[in-house]
């Protein structure tokens, strides 16, 4: 099904610092909100910042139809972060939306989510999704450490939580890859869906083919327009050089020929 | 009542604004955001004789003001183009303008000749000045001999309008100019993307997959328009002008500077409705100066 993409102002009605690197944004928008999958993005317009020139990239963090609003988890890297951290309720802010393809709705009730980081942004709209079809899934979060874990209240609501920090302050010690719930010898999933560093999925992709499990990742490379135009956001795939922001973001592991 | 139509080589446009080949797909990835048939025309992405996969990722780069891309021609090849492309694109109420592009001069006079049956393409832009392959492309439009062959083994086989886009990476743009012009061309674009390379000091990497590539954007709009300038008063066929045009006044200097149309490129990433904004801002323009013609503005640059 096509859903027609939009450019549109939105206003800020909340920015929510969660800590140092992070923050939430919910925006609400003028018109009803088309429908909009998890795993879709957003390019935001950052206005006013010389070195900002092209726009940026979200993942669809929460959506709430109800109240016409929706969420994206932003880590601030550069100049368009930063001053998008800086945004205050009432504040506009330039979008086109929804864009990309989106997780599929697995076959299963078996299903883990990972995510890793700023990585974690899609995976509770996806949660909140597979609540919506009775799947209460697995959710393994990773985070660089205790003041970076934030929203697991949230995620609970949705599926059971499982964390890991880099330094151990929280949850377990160690990458999402080597967390215990990965170490059995036979799992008890039958789909995994992830985002995160690409050494993290690479990883993940690789325990998911081991144990013969489905995988979707969801890819964050470097784009230009976000719709199918600049062919900037290209990765190998089993059709040839496929478009991130159109054919993606979200891609099977298979098709990527990630082993 | 205003004019806003230009005729270029014979050609009439309902609007001097264009958009540029490799930012706007096909035109039909735009149809969500505008109206296709408010503007002038569409110069779709090149096409080549085969099949290319164009470059490794990365092929993007943001710089101040602009951005380098070495996408390096992607697309599925002339056959794919004439099959599955243009049935889906020919009724589109703008002009639809194919830019062709290729590694030799046989490849090039190839997809010539098959744009010669599209009876909804009325012209054809050829591309000789891509930075980003590794034969052809650039090397056809920086020595002039070169770009009057090349130009003329198309022109032989071509029977409608013949464009061909500059690259500005050359000593002298006139040179090349007016050797594009005796090759038999009718129509000259310019320019191309600026070669242009960026670095990550942390990783000490370059940051596009092929090191180098081509700089867009407002970054370059002081240079396409001396260039535009330069070729306008130097030759004697028409120039479609574009670099780094973001607005509709930014598109006016362009024509001031001697085009006879704009071409909008890298903007169309940024604001996918931009191409129709241009065409009311210019309109806006004429009526503020109370100009009834938009042909009025081409080459009027006040230089005494």
């Amino acid at each position: 099904m096509e859903i027609k993409k939009t450019v549109q102002d939105l206003t800020v009605a909340s920015n929510i610092r969660l800590n140092k690197r992070h923050f939430l944004l919910d925006l609400i928008a003028p018109e009803p909100l088309p429908m909009m999958l998890p795993g879709q993005f957003v390019q935001v317009l950052v206005k006013d910042s010389p070195s900002t020139f092209l726009r940026r990239p979200f993942s669809i963090h929460q959506v709430d139809y109800h109240r016409n609003t929706f969420r994206l988890l932003i880590q601030i890297k550069g100049e368009g972060t930063r001053h998008m951290s800086l945004l205050k309720e009432g504040d506009k802010l330039n979008l086109i939306y929804p864009l990309g393809n989106s997780f599929s709705l697995p076959t299963t009730k078996d299903v883990l989510l990972v995510g890793g980081g700023c990585g974690v942004a899609p995976l509770l709209f996806l949660s909140q999704f597979l609540n919506q079809n009775s799947i209460r899934p697995s959710i393994l979060v990773g985070f660089r450490t205790q003041e970076e874990v934030s929203e697991i209240d949230i995620y609970s609501k949705f599926g059971d939580v499982y964390v890991a920090t880099d330094d151990g302050t929280e949850g377990e010690r160690g990458l999402v890859v080597d967390h215990s719930i990965l170490q059995k010898e036979s799992l008890p999933f039958k789909k995994i869906y992830c985002c995160g560093p690409d050494a993290m999925m690479q990883a993940v992709a690789k325990l998911a083919a081991i144990h013969g499990i489905d995988c979707e990742v969801s890819l964050e490379n470097s784009m230009a327009c976000g719709f199918g135009v600049c062919l900037c956001c290209i990765t190998p795939t089993d059709k040839g050089n496929e478009r991130v922001c159109v054919e993606g973001p979200v891609f099977n592991t298979r098709r990527l020929g990630w082993k | 009542m205003t004019n806003l139509s230009v005729n270029i080589a014979g050609l009439t446009f309902k609007n001097p604004v264009t958009t540029a080949s490799g930012t706007f797909g096909y035109g039909d990835e735009f149809k969500d955001f505008m109206d296709l048939g408010k503007i002038g025309g569409i110069f779709v992405k090149a096409v080549t004789g085969s099949n290319r996969d164009g470059n490794a990722y990365p092929r993007m780069a943001e710089t101040p003001s602009g951005m380098l891309n070495s996408v390096g021609l992607q697309n599925k090849g002339v056959d794919h183009f004439v099959r599955e492309i243009y049935p889906r694109i020919k009724d589109f109420d703008t002009h639809i303008i194919v830019n062709v592009s290729g590694s030799t001069i046989e490849e090039y006079v190839e997809v010539a000749e098959r744009m010669n049956e599209l009876e909804k393409i009325p012209a054809i832009e050829v591309n000789i000045s891509c930075p980003n392959v590794k034969q052809g492309g650039m090397a056809f439009g920086t020595v002039p001999a070169m770009s009057t062959e090349v130009t003329r083994a198309v022109r032989e086989v071509y029977k409608k309008v013949l464009m061909v886009k500059l690259s500005p990476n050359v000593t002298s743009i006139v040179e090349i100019a007016k050797a594009v012009e005796e090759g038999g061309a009718d129509v000259l674009t310019l320019v191309n993307t600026l070669l242009g390379m960026a670095i990550d000091a942390d990783s000490r990497r370059p940051i596009l997959s092929t090191i180098m590539g081509g700089l867009s954007g407002p970054a370059i709009k002081p240079v396409a328009l001396r260039m535009v300038w330069q070729v306008h008063n130097a030759v004697n066929i028409p120039v479609i002008g574009l670099g780094g045009i973001m607005n509709a006044t930014d598109a006016i200097e362009f024509l001031l500077a001697g085009a006879s149309a704009i071409q909008v490129g890298t903007a169309n990433f940024i604001d996918p409705a931009v191409s129709v904004k241009l065409v009311e801002g210019i309109e806006a323009y004429l009526a503020k100066h109370r100009i009834n013609d938009v042909n009025e503005l081409i080459g009027a640059l006040r230089t005494e």
